[in-house]
């Protein structure tokens, strides 16, 4: 087997590793965003709640809910390796994100909510039109990390058996005998990923910049 | 005989053991121009934001014209939309344009189609002379600008009345002329204000009424001339004194 062959038979998992990500990080966006809106204008007993939410998901290894989550989910529903895994770690990424948007809320929030209520504007539309569009641009910076991270932790499916980049290295890798070149090629392939994904969220953050004087 | 705009009854508003202020009263005709001086802490600045019902009154009741916007059931959008806020530290909304920020509460509130709500945006920006200025963001304004576009952004509702709050504290000497040239010419122009503030020479110059506030109480109120001239109470001329020597020099200064 050729150099050539070898790398593209792991990187044929990328679709997967995509796959997940691209289920996991909006999932996750969506329902952090929704459990912060809650946190932060859903009052007392909602912050709690958002608050048991964001401890418990975050206090415990994404493995082992992956597990967990697997095993519970799969028991009662028919759902596949690669969709019981992609929501699993698009769950755990909702309490990361809850808390990357909750606190990009609670920075714009207060004073510009107080001037758009000033105005007349109600607070739902004080929180669509002031607060989201600002809070929106303070949180790409650590959203793009929290997307490093699900890139990464993609990864942990192929304990579910998903033939991800992981997955495949681990296969040729002992089919070959050629571990460390094989791990090396994953790496490479995640590295890529994650620095592509890091450019283009640097560059989306600089284009919705807020002109200003220096 | 004055008409009354603005009646407020018996104010008190407490933050947990801390009384703000208590049995306050004060009425504001249209047309006139109030303001309102006194230290710091004395509760002025939460007299207004309750005025806007941004912060809710413990006790006592405040009408605008006939309503009384206290009363439960107060559809508390539909009454700011009626009165005017400029803040202290201007609150833009840093992500729009001048010209945005005078729109939003009028395509959002007023529900004016796009075109319309433009067009009176200029003209309100023109008021205070910054129509040259509406594309651009707020942190590319001075502050003396970024104050004026907050003034066209509560003018543009048509308020009833414009409340003031501290509107040059936060400016650079050499940029609060141009505010209170603005609320000079919206005073003349027969708006409804009232105004708290430490400029003196403001007070002297376009007030028909000061209030002086202190320890949550008005102590005294009255037209310039007797304010300044013939003060009831040595409190009122102490305070005054003081206020118009301090701030006398800061004017000076920046000439």
């Amino acid at each position: 087997m050729d150099f050539s062959q070898f790398l593209s038979y792991i990187a044929s998992g990328t679709v997967y590793t995509v796959g997940v990500t691209l289920i996991a990080l909006p999932a996750g966006l969506l329902i952090g965003t929704i459990l912060a809106l809650l946190y932060v204008y859903g009052g007392k007993v909602a912050a709690r709640v958002m608050n048991l939410y964001s401890t418990v998901f975050r206090g415990i290894p994404p493995l082992v809910l992956l597990f967990i989550l697997f095993f519970a989910v799969t028991r009662g529903v028919n759902l596949s390796a690669f969709w019981a895994g992609s929501l699993s770690l698009g769950m755990v990424s909702s309490a990361y994100q809850m808390e990357i948007v909750r606190g990009a809320l609670l920075s714009v929030s207060g004073d510009q909510l107080m001037a758009a209520r000033a105005v007349g504007l109600s607070r739902l539309q004080a929180i669509r039109y002031v607060v989201l569009p600002q809070a929106v641009r303070l949180a790409i910076p650590p959203w793009s990390n929290e997307a490093a991270i699900v890139i990464k932790d993609s990864s942990l499916v192929y304990a579910l058996g998903v033939p991800e980049i992981l997955r495949r290295a681990q296969l040729i890798g002992a089919s070959s005998q050629r571990y460390l070149l094989a791990y090396l090629s994953a790496a490479i392939i995640y590295f890529l990923l994650v620095y592509a994904t890091t450019r283009l969220l640097n560059h989306l953050e600089q284009k919705l910049s807020i002109p200003s004087n220096p | 005989m004055p008409k009354p705009i603005l009646t407020i009854k018996n104010l008190t508003k407490i933050y947990g053991q801390n009384v703000i202020f208590q049995n306050l009263n004060l009425t504001v005709n249209e047309g006139d121009t109030v303001v309102i001086i006194g230290p710091s802490g004395t509760g002025k600045s939460t007299l207004l934001r309750c005025i806007n019902l941004l912060t809710r009154p413990n006790e006592g009741q405040i009408w605008l014209d006939d309503l009384e916007i206290t009363a439960k059931g107060t559809d508390e959008d539909q009454v700011r939309q009626h009165i005017g806020m400029v803040f202290q530290n201007f609150l833009l909304f840093n992500h729009l344009t001048a010209l945005g920020n005078v729109k939003l509460g009028l395509t959002k509130v007023k529900k004016m189609s796009e075109e319309e709500a433009t067009k009176k945006a200029m003209h309100e920006l023109s008021r205070v002379g910054l129509a040259d200025r509406a594309n651009h963001y707020p942190g590319q304004l001075s502050g003396g600008q970024q104050q004026r576009v907050g003034i066209a952004r509560a003018l543009a509702m048509d308020p009833r009345v414009m409340l003031f709050d501290e509107p040059t504290s936060a400016l650079d000497p050499e940029l609060i002329g141009e505010v209170l040239e603005v609320m000079r010419k919206l005073a003349l122009d027969g708006m409804t204000m009232v105004v708290v503030t430490h400029e003196m020479g403001f007070a002297r110059e376009v007030a028909d009424r000061i209030v002086f506030m202190e320890k949550g109480h008005i102590v005294e109120e009255g037209s310039p001339d007797e304010m300044f001239n013939h003060p009831k109470f040595d409190r009122t001329r102490e305070f005054l004194w003081k206020i118009t020597e301090l701030y006398g020099k800061k004017e000076k200064e920046a000439e």
